[in-house]
C-alpha cells in the first residue's frame, strides 16, 4: 500500500486546484456549499462534477444533465475493464470499494505497472494506496474551494485548471493514429456543436470522436492488409 | 431548479458513475474484454477528454473564439506543449495559469 501512496504522491498537488474549482463551480452555479461537498463524495469525478454544476446552474433538463455525466464518465468502463484481469477475482466488497475509488490518476498509474509486471506485491493494496489519497485530497480541496470560493478573485480564473488537468490526461491516451483522429474529431465536433440545443455539444463531440476512431482503425487495418 | 431535483440528479449520477466504475472488474471477473467492445471503448478516453478540453479553450474566458486574441486558447496551446513534453500536472498547471495571466495582462495593456 505504501508503494501505491508513494507512486501517487507527485500527482496530489495537481488535484488541489482542480478540486477547489469543483467546489467553486458549485457555488457559482448557485447550488450551495452542501451540494458542492456532497457531489465530491457521491459523484467523485472532477470533470463530471464541474460540467454537472454548470448545467444545473444553467437550468438544463435533468435528463440531459444525467446523460452528459454518463458520457463524461463512460471512460471509467474502459478503465474498469482493463483492470479486470488484475482486480476481477477479488471479493465483492473489495471490488466495490476499489471501483468507487477508481479515477483517471489512479488508473493511469496502476495499469502501467500491472501490465509491465513491475509490481510483485498484492495489486489490490497497491491500487488502494494509489487511490485513497486522491479521494482524501479531492474532498479536502472541494471543502477548501467551497470555503474560500468567494474570497478568490474572479480574475484568477481558477476554472482554467480543468482543461489544464485534462490536457495532461489526454497525452497518454492519444498513442496511435486512430486515437489521434478520435481526439481531433471529438474536440473539433464539440467546438462546432457548442451551440447545440440541450447542452448536447460535449456528447455529440464524444460520440463523433469514438465513431471516427473505430472507422479510422478499420480503414488503416484494411489498407495494411491490402498493402502486405 | 428545486433542491429536491438537484439532489435526485446528483444521486442518480452518483449511482451511474459507481456502476460504470464497477462494471468491468465485476462483470468480467478475471477475464479479458470481448474484442468488439474493446475496439469501441478504446477510443472513449481520447474522444471524451478532447471534447471536454477543446471547447473549454475555444469557448471559455474573456475573449472566446477561434482567434489569436483568445487568452485561453493561447495559454492552452502553450500548456499543451508542456503537457506533451513533461506529462506533469504541476508544470502544465503552472505554465498554463501564468501564461493565461500574462496574456490577459498583455492584451489589456
Amino acid at each position: 500500500m505504501t508503494e501505491g501512496i508513494r507512486a501517487i504522491a507527485p500527482m496530489l498537488p495537481g488535484i488541489v486546484p482542480f478540486g477547489m474549482t469543483a467546489g467553486i463551480a458549485a457555488l457559482e452555479a448557485g447550488l450551495g456549499p452542501a451540494v458542492g461537498i456532497a457531489m465530491s463524495v457521491i459523484i467523485f469525478a472532477g470533470a463530471a462534477q464541474l460540467v454537472v454544476a454548470q448545467l444545473l446552474g444553467d437550468g438544463a433538463l435533468p435528463v440531459i444533465v444525467i446523460l452528459t455525466a454518463l458520457v463524461i464518465n463512460l471512460r471509467m468502463v474502459m478503465y474498469s475493464a482493463s483492470l479486470a484481469p488484475y482486480l476481477g477475482t477479488l471479493p465483492f466488497s473489495w471490488k466495490a470499494g476499489l471501483g468507487y475509488l477508481l479515477t483517471d490518476q489512479s488508473y493511469a498509474l496502476s495499469i502501467t505497472r500491472f501490465m509491465a509486471n513491475q509490481y510483485a506485491g498484492s495489486r489490490h493494496w497497491f491500487f488502494l494506496g494509489a487511490s485513497a489519497p486522491v479521494w482524501v485530497v479531492w474532498l479536502l480541496a472541494t471543502v477548501l474551494g467551497v470555503w474560500l470560493g468567494s474570497a478568490i478573485p474572479a480574475e484568477w480564473q481558477v476554472g482554467f485548471a480543468l482543461p489544464l488537468v485534462f490536457l495532461v490526461l489526454l497525452v497518454p491516451v492519444v498513442r496511435d493514429r486512430p486515437s489521434v483522429i478520435a481526439a481531433m474529431v471529438g474536440g473539433g465536433v464539440a467546438v462546432a456543436a457548442y451551440q447545440a440545443p440541450y447542452h448536447l455539444g460535449l456528447t455529440i463531440g464524444a460520440i463523433a470522436g469514438v465513431a471516427s476512431g473505430v472507422v479510422a482503425e478499420t480503414l488503416l487495418r484494411s489498407r495494411r492488409r491490402a498493402g502486405s | 431548479m428545486s433542491s429536491a431535483v438537484v439532489w435526485t440528479v446528483i444521486g442518480v449520477i452518483g449511482l451511474i458513475t459507481f456502476a460504470l466504475r464497477l462494471s468491468g472488474i465485476q462483470l468480467l471477473g478475471g477475464r479479458e474484454l470481448p474484442p468488439a467492445l474493446e475496439r469501441v471503448l478504446r477510443y472513449v478516453p481520447a474522444a471524451v477528454l478532447a471534447a471536454i478540453v477543446v471547447p473549454a479553450l475555444v469557448h471559455g474566458g474573456t475573449n472566446p473564439g477561434l482567434h489569436f486574441e483568445n487568452p485561453r486558447l493561447l495559454a492552452g496551446i502553450l500548456a499543451a506543449v508542456v503537457a506533451w513534453t513533461t506529462r506533469s500536472v504541476l508544470a502544465t498547471l503552472g505554465v498554463g495559469m501564468v501564461s493565461l495571466w500574462s496574456i490577459e495582462w498583455a492584451l489589456a495593456s
